[in-house]
């Protein structure tokens, strides 16, 4: 709520300020300038979708600046889960020229044939700014034998992390095992997605995220339904925000740059890469087939990856980025956050890479059975009893109207 | 006489298309991905599967039971309140009742979150009176039960205050006359006088409590999971559109049966049925 006022704020802000700034760059230098005035976008269109707050609108407000360079104009739009924005894009109806899914978003796009190869030719800043030393590995791996690197520029990089209250929880947890520890009973934070949720229960058992075995699906769930027992935890997305920082809740997991966030406004927060491993992920820029603009949607990538606009996305965003251009500026204000820029030696992660269908339908198949398992078995009778006096109202009432009105009539 | 039913037809074609589009259309979508599997081949086996969630049916059909007869005691003696006081009040009343609908459903339910919250409102005042622990609200079945009474209250509340309103005070004027007790002017006059409102109230508080999602998320922890998470993790997370049909069209029927048998009870009068 806070971020949205401030970007309303910001907003207006804006429209007040920034028009003379416009006027003469102050942003870019003249080259980049006239890069992006060369292109020949004017008066093209670019329609982009991506994760909700996911692009700086306050300092620099990347899209705008984009239109300026360029231009061109820009229908930007949200989505809140990979699995909505494939949704959309699979429907057809709607054609996008920038979509900015997860890992294993990107490899499912791509084995469904709806990603266009990238022409690097037109994003000369790939070369120069994506660490691809510290990043690369993340878009090694080949879907249908073509490398999803060919398809996807890293724009964000995070892992999942435990994160606790130090008022309650005097030793720093070194293993998720904490989250299935009984003292803890109703102040723990679970997912409240299965795949995140499963990853949890499968790093504490050693397993791959990947696994299609039933089997291991079996053991991870079982694990979880346990955790149910013994801590019953609440299964939660964003309104982990509100019930970490209010202290309400000891133990939760959420992903490292919104750890950040959280502390900002509790300082008693503090954060945990468990031993057995975390969830790594990445979010990248793709180019859908229904493109109507590639070439534009390329020169976005491309201006993404300037410097100076990653700098202010990551300032905004929280997470990791893939740009060396950021960290060797100095001037990232989470260059030191050891939970966003974890040691890579000290942690074990785990990448998510797509699924076969049947394994997803099993995963949710049991996930809902772990939630679907309403302990207090109280509720059931209560319930039936409710029913069952309802029912019985209702036969009365009947049966006495009945009686009334045959003696009526007779 | 023709040229009135043409008219007729004339004034009727917007709705009419209107609920072709998006309440026939749809329909027979959620009827056809109920009968496929994700090939689009004719298939039995999401219907087979539905016996998995018979509990979670079971659940949500109770947890929409007691909210609505929360509901309903709830709003009658106000509704019946609410039509014998004066003018100014009433208007002032039936404002207050309609008042939180304007605010977004979502907002309401959210911020009952930091209401019932370890450290939210209640909580506080608790701590203020004494009390060390915490008191947990939230997550519990109790918290959904309210969510579920607290938005839906004003759909049991308008339909009873109508027709409470529309009633014949003579009626209850004669039968106080002959002789009848408050109790059986309540029972005899007044209660079969106000069916169809009754009935038309559970039917808006009890359908929505039963497929709600949202709520049991927020007020549940997601710890209680009714019918309509199912549905939604199909569609969102598990991309079974197939089975989320299914178990979407079983919901459907199950809901029609139990309207039917309400209406079954409630309209053997000559009282017009305000059902669906």
């Amino acid at each position: 709520m806070k971020k949205l006022f401030s970007v309303f704020l910001s907003l207006f802000l804006m429209a007040a300020m920034c028009l003379p700034a416009f006027c003469e760059d102050e942003v870019f230098s003249d080259e980049t300038v006239a890069y992006y005035k060369s292109l020949g976008l004017e008066g093209t269109t670019l329609n982009v979708y991506n994760w909700g707050e996911y692009i700086d609108d306050e300092d620099l407000d990347v899209v705008s600046q984009f239109e300026r360079l360029t231009g061109c104009n820009i229908n930007y739009t949200t989505f809140e889960s990979n699995e909505n924005m494939y949704s959309k894009l699979s429907g057809g109806g709607v054609s996008y020229d920038i979509v900015i899914p997860s890992d294993y978003m990107v490899e499912k796009l791509m084995n469904d044939g709806m990603l266009e190869k990238l022409d690097f030719g037109n994003i000369p800043n790939y070369e120069k700014y994506f660490d691809a030393e510290d990043y690369g590995y993340l878009v090694s791996d080949e879907v249908n034998g073509e490398k999803v690197s060919e398809y996807a520029v890293i724009y964000n990089v995070g892992t999942t992390i435990l994160i606790y209250n130090t008022k309650y929880v005097k030793e720093k947890p070194d293993s998720w095992s904490v989250l299935w520890d009984e003292q803890y009973k109703g102040k723990v934070l679970m997912f409240n997605n299965p795949r995140d949720a499963f990853a949890i229960a499968q790093a504490y058992l050693g397993q791959d995220f990947n696994t299609t075995d039933p089997a291991d699906w079996d053991k991870a769930a079982e694990l979880l339904r346990q955790q149910r027992e013994k801590v019953s935890p609440s299964y939660v997305m964003d309104e982990i925000f509100n019930k970490m920082e209010s202290g309400d809740y000891y133990l939760g997991v959420y992903y490292a740059g919104d750890y950040e966030l959280m502390k900002e406004n509790n300082d008693d927060l503090d954060f945990a890469f468990p031993k057995e491993g975390v969830n790594t992920f990445y979010d990248a820029m793709c180019i859908p087939t229904s493109t109507q603009n590639k070439k534009g949607a390329e020169a976005f990538i491309n201006f993404m990856l300037e410097p100076e606009v990653a700098l202010a996305n990551a300032e905004y965003i929280y997470y990791a980025t893939a740009n060396k251009a950021v960290i060797d500026s100095g001037e990232f204000s989470l260059a030191d956050s050891e939970a966003v820029y974890p040691d890579p030696d000290s942690i074990t992660v785990q990448q998510f890479h797509n699924l076969p269908n049947d394994t997803l339908q099993y995963m949710n198949t049991l996930w809902m059975k772990v939630k679907g398992e309403n302990n207090a078995q109280g509720i059931y009778i209560t319930f039936f009893a409710v029913l069952a006096v309802i029912v019985l109202i209702i036969v009365l009432t009947v049966l006495h109207k009945r009686k009334m009105k045959k003696y009526y009539n007779v | 006489m023709k040229q009135s039913s043409f008219l007729k037809k004339i004034i009727n074609a917007p709705y009419m298309l209107w609920s072709v589009l998006f309440t026939v259309a749809p329909l027979i979508m959620v009827i056809y991905y109920a009968f496929t599997n994700a090939d689009g081949a004719f298939s039995l086996d999401n219907i087979k599967q539905i016996g998995d969630y018979a509990s979670t049916f079971i659940l949500s059909m109770g947890y929409g039971a007691v909210a609505t007869v929360i509901c309903l005691l709830l709003a009658y003696p106000f509704a019946y309140f609410l039509a014998h006081c004066g003018v100014s009040f009433k208007r002032m009343s039936v404002m207050l009742v309609m008042l939180p609908m304007w605010m977004s459903f979502l907002i309401r339910t959210y911020s009952w979150m930091t209401i019932l919250g370890d450290s939210g409102v209640v909580n506080n005042f608790l701590f203020l009176l004494g009390k060390k622990e915490p008191l947990p609200l939230l997550n519990t079945p109790g918290a959904v039960i309210l969510g579920m009474v607290y938005n839906f209250l004003p759909y049991m509340i308008l339909p009873l205050y109508t027709v409470m309103d529309k009633m014949d005070n003579s009626l209850v004027e004669a039968a106080q006359d002959l002789g009848s007790s408050k109790l059986n002017t309540l029972r005899r006059v007044i209660l079969p006088l106000s069916v169809p409102g009754i009935a038309s109230g559970v039917t808006m508080v009890f359908v929505p409590s039963v497929s709600t999602f949202y709520i049991t998320q927020k007020l549940g922890g997601g710890q209680i999971n009714l019918i309509g998470d199912v549905i939604e993790g199909q569609f969102q997370t598990a991309y079974n559109y197939n089975l989320g049909a299914a178990l979407s069209l079983v919901l459907m029927v199950l809901i029609l049966i139990c309207l039917g048998v309400l209406n079954y009870f409630t309209d053997s009068e000559d009282n017009g049925g305000v059902l669906i």
